[in-house]
Order: structure tokens, then sequence, then C-alpha cells
């Protein structure tokens, strides 16, 4: 777990109202209480993050919690109030308006909740449109946007225009439009929020495809628990524009840090994050029923392992690590654990 | 809460009325009595000495103004000369085609279009726009202008639409992405935009007569100028409403600020922006026939001078003509807006294009055929129909015999309605008006548009013209009056009845292509000059947009509300009066403040069939070439204007508060 840092977020506060600019040299850490007397808001306070290569980091909070706010300070949409933000090493917040402007056009790309795209160009000049402002000849960004396109499983609807699409549709070239250019690092704010929930498995699914294909280094923004759940290789809740806890899906569930996220960590499916790393037993004997992966969720294993009467073999790659029994999963399942 | 509020009101309307009354009724027994003559009438001595320094500016300026390289007057004739040129080429195109050399010696080098090709043509881009339909239909008023004789006249008019249109576009859509992106220029811009859409156009001929000249140029100017303010607060109002989001994608995709407005921002907002082509293409033809008194040709002209020697019939057809083509480029353009972006058809070029390629055809063709076939080339007089006689006749029929009956409805309502009012507000005594209009705002607005009220009353005053504004105000006021009492159960019906309202709101779209001249030339054959007839054109006008903000303001009561009204049991008429009505009272006020400001515009115009009022003033202005003059008074009728556009917008925003919308 020792994968470089991409984009490190230190002491990040963007604060609205009368000002705001110069309250926090005054008041370097202002309380809840401080804000208000100020007339102030709180969008982002204090958040220290870092987010590594190849990783899908979700930011999990309710509306009004500054996720949204806080992605843009990571992509210089909202210029934050105070803070650090280094990406790939460099200081983003010095960065120039020329090197901005290059660094978005090369490294950065960003999916919308509304989809955002361009109701007069066509599904593969909406997905061009990142190249063409480039000045990426025609010729050769048609050919990366087929692509794109073909990817996103929109192939033969290259000539439709938005308003011809679905929902999910829309936002598959939402996708492919952040893709075009292959950024480095890859903002999805609440993408499938605005899709029916059937669509949005559809494409949470369709999702993890794409990460299993590309391995972008992933922010990921949603106000559904369950989603993130699923997703991400590591969260953070988000409340007042206070990060509550980072964590990885497991450790959220097992060890929620505040009430608040004990709240929404209670009727989550235990057997959904626990993996069989967390409920393995040291090896002993040397009969078993079959092997598990190290990092499988309990649901995915649970099967197979219930219906033998020997335990199954914890494996990390080729390495025995431990063993996981019957008992061990029942535990999880009913939630006793 | 609410009954304290009601009887505080109360408290204040009743004073303020019966005071006012007291004051209006005993006015000149007070000036007796006190032997104070400046009571009724505002001292000459304390009048601004305006006039005469705006007009003194002007002569400085055509004069002696000038920059270091340039005279102000040789900026006046370069805009000159860049506008004439391609007006001269349309003009060539569409009526005295092309020739080389002057009068006698000009030998003729290519026609202008033939009658068939401009049918074509304009139909063409119907269908484009839209489909057979509309396309039938824009051919069927060009044929029109043709069938009746109108087309030389049309085509010379449709040329100057074709060039102030653009220009207005153009330069609409360049000052407001300026106002959009620079924040004080829409500072600056908002009041002058008020002004413009407010001061009546008559106010700046004469200015841009004595800069420009008599002749189509300075006509095309003017119709510029007037046209061009509503695509300015369009363009700020589209671009404001692009989705955020859509902006931050650009951002993320890397966009340069160039790259934000034209790839992104504009496009995005073009559905609106043909709103404001639209707009500008309505006030290009309303000003047709103004701008023909300062040297416009084509159907204006022809209404204008029919108007002049009170030729009936030939102002009516003419009018007729001018209706045809707004029609016909009202529909094209707003088919053009609601029009979504289509597939590129394949094949050849004459499939991909079929529009063009027709059009090049029958322009072609037309234009050998012209050669041989002079009915090709013009619409052959033999075969145009005058309805002139026809209306002459109509017109005469209905005053001889109905006479009598429209003399006794006119005298009805001169007496008990028209002259009362009248005296009431012709009575007032400046001073007291200029309180009482201050208290007025300050009671509904707060103390800004109370003190703005007041300023803007003091100068009305200080121009001398206070007598001239209260005839206004009171022409105004009954003419809205009236137009509300029947523009109001107008919409409710149209929003009550689907059926009715396709009818009524169709009528009423109609009646709002039409250029606000026409109105006076059936008004006053029926009922000669005067007050009256000033009145029931400027309710004509004006009834429009009483009807419509009535419909929508009930079409957009939330449907929640209803079923919530339909469940407690509430029959039709409790929800209409206690549900729907309450809720729609923010826009019935918009529909009232929009009443007003097409009531002013159209007094302006009245003034040619004789009140006494501000237009009047304007007008003789105009006929003088007083710019000063003009300007004064025009100012002193957009001053009134925006008066009441303040208070009733208070009283909209009031309202909206107290309804939680």
């Amino acid at each position: 777990m020792t994968k470089p840092v991409i984009l490190d977020c230190r002491n990040v506060w963007k604060l609205y109202g009368p000002q705001a600019d110069t309250f926090l040299k005054t008041n370097p850490t202002p309380s809840s209480a401080d804000l208000e007397a100020a007339n102030l808001i709180g969008a982002v306070r204090a958040v220290n993050v870092q987010i590594r290569k190849g990783e899908i980091f979700v930011i999990m909070g309710l509306s009004g919690s500054g996720k949204s706010t806080l992605v843009r300070c990571m992509s210089r949409l909202v210029d934050s109030t105070a803070g650090e933000i280094r990406f790939e090493d460099k200081d983003l917040l010095s960065a120039g308006e020329e090197e901005l402007i290059q660094i978005r056009r090369k490294k950065m790309g960003m999916v919308f909740q509304q989809f955002a795209l361009l109701p007069h160009l066509t599904v593969l000049e909406n997905t061009a449109f990142p190249l063409d402002i480039q000045g990426v000849d025609k010729k050769t960004r048609e050919v990366r946007a087929r692509e794109v396109v073909e990817l996103v499983g929109l192939k033969g609807r290259e000539g439709y225009f938005p308003r011809e699409l679905s929902g999910g549709q829309q936002q598959r070239v939402g996708i492919a439009r952040s893709l075009a250019a292959e950024p480095e690092i890859w903002f999805l704010d609440e993408p499938f929020s605005a899709l029916d929930p059937l669509i949005r498995r559809e494409m949470q699914d369709e999702f993890l495809r794409l990460q299993s294909i590309l391995h972008k280094t992933i922010v990921f923004i949603t106000h559904d628990f369950d989603e993130a759940i699923r997703l991400a290789d590591r969260i953070a809740v988000m409340k007042d524009g206070i990060i509550e806890q980072v964590a990885t899906p497991e450790d959220l569930v097992l060890q929620p840090a505040t009430g608040y996220v004990a709240e929404f960590t209670r009727h989550v499916s235990r057997a959904k994050v626990i993996r069989a790393a967390s409920v393995m037993e040291p090896l002993n004997g040397d009969s078993f029923a079959g092997e598990v992966s190290h990092d499988a969720v309990i649901e995915a294993i649970a099967d197979p392992v219930e219906a033998s009467d020997l335990p199954h073999k914890v494996m990390e790659g080729d390495k025995p690590v431990g063993q996981i029994s019957r008992k061990a999963v029942i535990d999880v399942l009913v939630g006793r654990r | 809460m609410i009954a304290r509020g009601a009887k505080s009101g109360w408290l204040f309307w009743g004073p303020l009325f019966a005071v006012t009354w007291l004051l209006s009724s005993y006015s000149f027994q007070l000036y007796k009595a006190l032997d104070a003559r400046w009571i009724v009438r505002y001292p000459k001595g304390w009048e601004l000495p305006l006039e005469d320094r705006i007009s003194a500016f002007l002569d400085w300026l055509v004069e002696s103004a000038g920059f270091y390289f340039f005279s102000f007057r040789d900026l006046t004739r370069a805009i000159s000369a860049l506008i004439e040129a391609p007006y001269q080429v349309l003009r060539n195109l569409l009526v005295e085609g092309f020739s080389n050399g002057f009068g006698d010696a000009a030998v003729q080098i290519a026609p202008a279009l033939s009658w068939i090709a401009v049918i074509v043509t304009i139909m063409a881009i119907g269908h484009y726009a839209r489909d057979w339909i509309l396309s039938v239909l824009v051919g069927a008023c060009f044929f029109y202008l043709a069938v009746f004789g109108q087309w030389e006249s049309a085509m010379v008019t449709l040329a100057s639409v074709l060039i102030s249109v653009p220009i207005g576009v153009v330069g609409g859509l360049l000052l407001g992405i300026l106002a959009y992106r620079v924040r004080w220029f829409e500072r600056m811009m908002r009041p002058i935009l008020d002004l413009m859409q407010t001061v009546p156009v008559f106010a700046y001929l004469v200015p841009i007569l004595i800069l420009f000249g008599f002749g189509p140029v300075a006509a095309l100017v003017a119709t510029v100028i007037y046209a061009m303010p509503p695509m300015v607060r369009i363009t700020i109002v589209a671009l404001n409403s692009v989705p955020k989001e859509v902006i931050e994608a650009g951002r993320m995709a890397g966009c340069r600020n160039r790259q934000m407005m034209w790839k992104v921002l504009v496009p995005s907002a073009v559905p609106t922006l043909m709103v404001g082509v639209n707009q500008v293409i309505m006030l290009t033809l309303n000003m047709v026939i103004i701008a023909s008194m300062i040297g416009a040709g084509g159907l204006g002209f022809d209404v204008l001078s029919s108007l002049r020697r009170l030729d009936i019939g030939g102002g009516i057809e003419a009018g007729l003509g001018i209706v045809a083509m707004a029609i016909a480029l009202d529909r094209a353009s707003q088919a053009f807006a609601e029009r979504s972006i289509r597939h590129p058809l394949e094949g050849n070029i004459l499939q991909r294009h079929p529009w063009s390629g027709t059009v090049f055809l029958v322009v072609a063709s037309t234009l050998i055929l012209g050669q041989f076939a002079p009915a090709i080339r013009t619409y052959p007089d033999a075969l145009t129909i005058t309805t002139g006689p026809f209306w002459s006749n109509a017109m005469q029929w209905i005053n001889v015999n109905f006479f009598d009956t429209f003399e006794a409805i006119k005298t009805v309502i001169l007496q008990w309605l028209l002259l009362p009012v009248k005296k009431f507000f012709t009575g007032i005594p400046w001073p007291w008006g200029i309180v009482a209009t201050a208290l007025i705002a300050w009671r509904v607005g707060g103390w800004k548009i109370g003190l703005l009220a007041g300023l803007l009353m003091t100068f009305i005053a200080a121009s001398g013209l206070w007598p001239k504004a209260m005839v206004t105000i009171y022409l105004c006021g009954v003419s809205v009056l009236i137009a509300t009492i029947i523009g109001i159960p107008l919409g409710i019906w149209a929003a009550e009845s689907p059926r009715a309202g396709r009818v009524i709101l169709g009528l009423m779209d109609t009646l709002q292509t039409l250029p606000s001249f026409v109105y006076l030339i059936p008004v006053v054959m029926l009922f000669r000059v005067g007050d009256f007839s000033a009145m029931i054109a400027v309710i004509l006008y004006a009834l429009a947009p009483a009807v419509r903000y009535a419909a929508h303001g009930l079409k957009e009561v939330p449907p929640a509300l209803i079923e919530a009204g339909l469940m407690s049991g509430c029959t039709k008429r409790q929800l209409l009066w206690r549900i729907k009505l309450p809720l729609a009272t923010p826009h019935l006020f918009l529909g009232l403040n929009q009443t007003i400001m097409l009531a002013l515009s159209m007094l302006v115009i009245t003034a040619l069939v004789g009140t006494r009022d501000l237009g009047q003033e304007v007008y003789i202005a105009l006929t003088k070439a007083n710019a000063g003059q003009g300007i004064v008074a025009g100012l002193s009728v957009a001053f009134i204007a925006i008066i009441t556009d303040r208070i009733i917008n208070a009283l909209a925003a009031g309202q909206r508060e107290r309804l939680g919308i």
C-alpha cells in the first residue's frame, strides 16, 4: 500500500462569505461557532487527504457536506481559501493560468452529475471536444474519439445528439469525453446520482470494468454510502466541510471513528465489506476444501465455505496466509462480529 | 399580522387619495385664496434650460467637434458609408438591378431578382426552418405582396430589414458578451438599456436626422438603435443561464477564454439567442413606418403618405403588406428558434443541400428566362388586384350606417370616463404631484425608489412639461385600466379552456406582430382624431400582455395546490378566486407592467391623431427638428415609464415574497 501520492491536499480550507480571504489569517483554526459569528460558511475545513496512484478514492457525504466544493478545489475550478494542494509534486495553487490550462488539458478529466454535454455537438464531437480545444486535427481526434466511444459501449451512436440519448447513455458520453485526453487523474462528481437505481447499478459495473482496463487514479464523489462501499479502495466521509474519517470500506465498518460514521455503517451488510483476511485464522492442518483470495469479501466466498466441513485456504497471490472456516463466515453473516 | 398590514394600508392609501382629490378639485380656489400662482403652474423662471443646452451641444458636435485626426462629422460620414454600401447592394439585388454608370448613361448589367426567385427562396427558408406548412405560409405571405401590387415597396423594406437585423443582432450579441464578461460594463449598460427601451423613438429621430441627414441611412441607424437593446438583454440572460456544469466541463477541457465563449457558451445559448433574433426582427418591422419619417422608403412610406392624404384604402393595403411581411418573418424566425440541429444529409452535393440547390437553380433559371418573359422578372401589373377601393367603400359604409352608434359610444365614454379622469389628473398641483408620487413609491418599494420617483418627477416639472405629462398619465391610466379589465378575464378564459386558449392566444400573437402604427389606421377611420381614438388604439396595442401574463400565471399554479383545493371540496369558482388568482398575482403584476410600457410607447405614436400629451411634444419637436425639445420630452416619457416599472416590480416582488415563491 505504498503507491506514490499523486494528489496531496494539506489543510485545505474553502470559506464563503464576507472577507473570507483575510479571516483565516487572523484565526487559522476557527471553530464552527467562530465561522457562524463571522457570517462565513465553511464549505471545506482543514482537509488533509492523499490520493495515491491507481486507487479509487471516494469522497462520501450528504448534500451540503462540501464534497463537491472539495473536488472543485482539487481541480481548481474553485480556488481554495487556504492550504496547499500538490499535484504530481507540483504546487497546484501557484500554477498560472497557462500552466493550469495545460494541466487540465493533459492530466485531468472530469465527469459531471448533470452530464454537462454540449447540446449542439454529436456524441463523437462531444467526446472529441477536449482534443478539439487542444487543437488536435480533426482526423486524429475522431480516431481517438471513436476508440473511447467504443470503450464506453456507445459504438454505433456516434452521430446521435445528446437529446436523443437516455440518461445512462448521456453519462457514458460524459465519461468518454473525460477520458478522451487520457488524463492522469479522473474526477467523477456524483456521476450516477441523476440516474435510475437500476441504471445506476449497471453504470457502477461499467465503471469498475473500465477501471480494470484503465487503472486510473480516481476521485469519486457520491452521497450514496452503498455506492461508496461498492466502488472504493478508500473512502473519506465528509460532514460540514470536515473529513470525519478516511479508511478502507472494511475499516470504516469495523472501526468507525466517530458517531456520525457509525450511524452510516450501522446498517451496511458486513458481508459486503469484510474481507477474508480479516476473519481468517492462522494455518493449522493440511486438508482444505479449496482456496480463496485474501481480499475477497465474505459475501463472495460465503457459498463454498459454508458448504464444506473443511476450512478453505486463504491465499495472497501464491502464498497461503491463513485459513477460513464455516463458523467465521457464519459469524459475519449473522452479525456476530 | 395580515389584518394589521391591511389596516395600516388603508391608513396610508385612504388619506393619500383624499388629499390628492381635494387638492385636485380645489387647486384653483387655493391659488386664488393664497394668491400663489405657482401652485397651479410651474413658474417659467424656475425652468431648466435643458432643451437649449442639448440643441447647442448637438450643433457643436456636428459643426466643430473633432478628435485628433478626424472630426465628428467624418465619423458619422464613415458610418454612413459603411451602412450605405451593403444596403445599396441589397437594393440592387431586390429592386433596382445592377447597372454601370449613372443616369441616362446607365447600362444594366443584371436585373433584380425575379419575384419568383424571392418567393422560392423564402419558401426554402421556411421549409429548412420547420416544414412544408410553414413554407407555404411564408410563401403565401410574400405572394400576397406580389398579387396586391406591393412588391417593389416590400422589397425596399426587406432590403432595410436585411441590413438592420444583422447589425442589431451582431451588435447586441457583442455588447451582451462584453456585459457578461465585464462586470462594470454590465452595471453601466443596465440603466442605458432601461432608457433606450423607454424613450420613445421619435425623441432620438431628431438627433439622428441632424447627425446623418434625411435618408435611408438615418432610418437604418434609428431602426438599429431601436431594435438592439432587447438583443443585448437576451444575450446577457442567455449566457448567464448556461448551466454551471457545462462551463466547468469547458474549463476542465482546458478552454481558453475565447474558446469558452465561442465553443461552449454561445453555442449552448443559441436557442435563447434565437428568441432575441426574433425580437430584433419584430422591432425592426415595428419601426418601418416611423423610420419612413426620416427617409426610409418602402411599405412604411406608403402607409405614411396614404395616411397624410387620408387615402383610407391605400393605407390599409400597405399596412396589410407590412403585416404579411411581419407574419412571414416572425413565424420563420420563431421556427428557427425552436429548430433543433439535425443530422447532415447523405448523398451528392444536391442531395446534401436540397434547399440551397433548389434556390440556386430557380434563381439561375428565372434570371435567364426573365430575359425573354418579363412576367417572370416582375409580377405583371395586369394581374395585380387592388383592394384600396374596397376598403374605402367599406369604411364609408360603416361610417354612414353606424355613425350615430359610434358617436354615442364615444360621447358616453368621453363624458363619464375620460373627462373626469382627465380633470382629476390635470388638476393635481405639481408640488403635491411630486410628493404623492414619491410617497407611493416609498411606501411600495422603499426609500431609494421613493427618492428616485421624486427626482424624476421633479425633472418633468422643471422641464415645464408638467401639464402634458399629466395628460399622458391620464390617457395611459385609462387605457391600461380598460385593457386590464378586458385582458385579465380573457387570459383567465384562455387558461381555463384550452380550446378558447388556442384561439385567444393565437389572436394575441398576431396582434403583437402588427407594427404599432397599423392600429391607428382603422381607429382614425372610425372615430376620427382625439383622445378617444388614441385610447382605443392604445388599448388594442397594449391588450396582449395583460391576456398573456394572466393565462401564463394561471397555468403556472402548481398542480399539487389545485389538487389540494379540489380535495378540500372547492367549487370551480372558489378554486379560481381562492387559489389560482392569488398565486398568479405576481404574473398579473408583470402583465400590468408590460401593458403600461406598451401603452406608453403607443401613446407617443397616437400624437399623430391629436392628443395633447408628451407624445405631441415629441412629435412637434420632430417636425421642427428641435433636438433638445424632443429629447427632454422623450426623457419625460421614459421617466414616467421607469417610475411605474420600479413601483410595479416592487409590488410583484413583495407579493412573491408573501407567497413564498
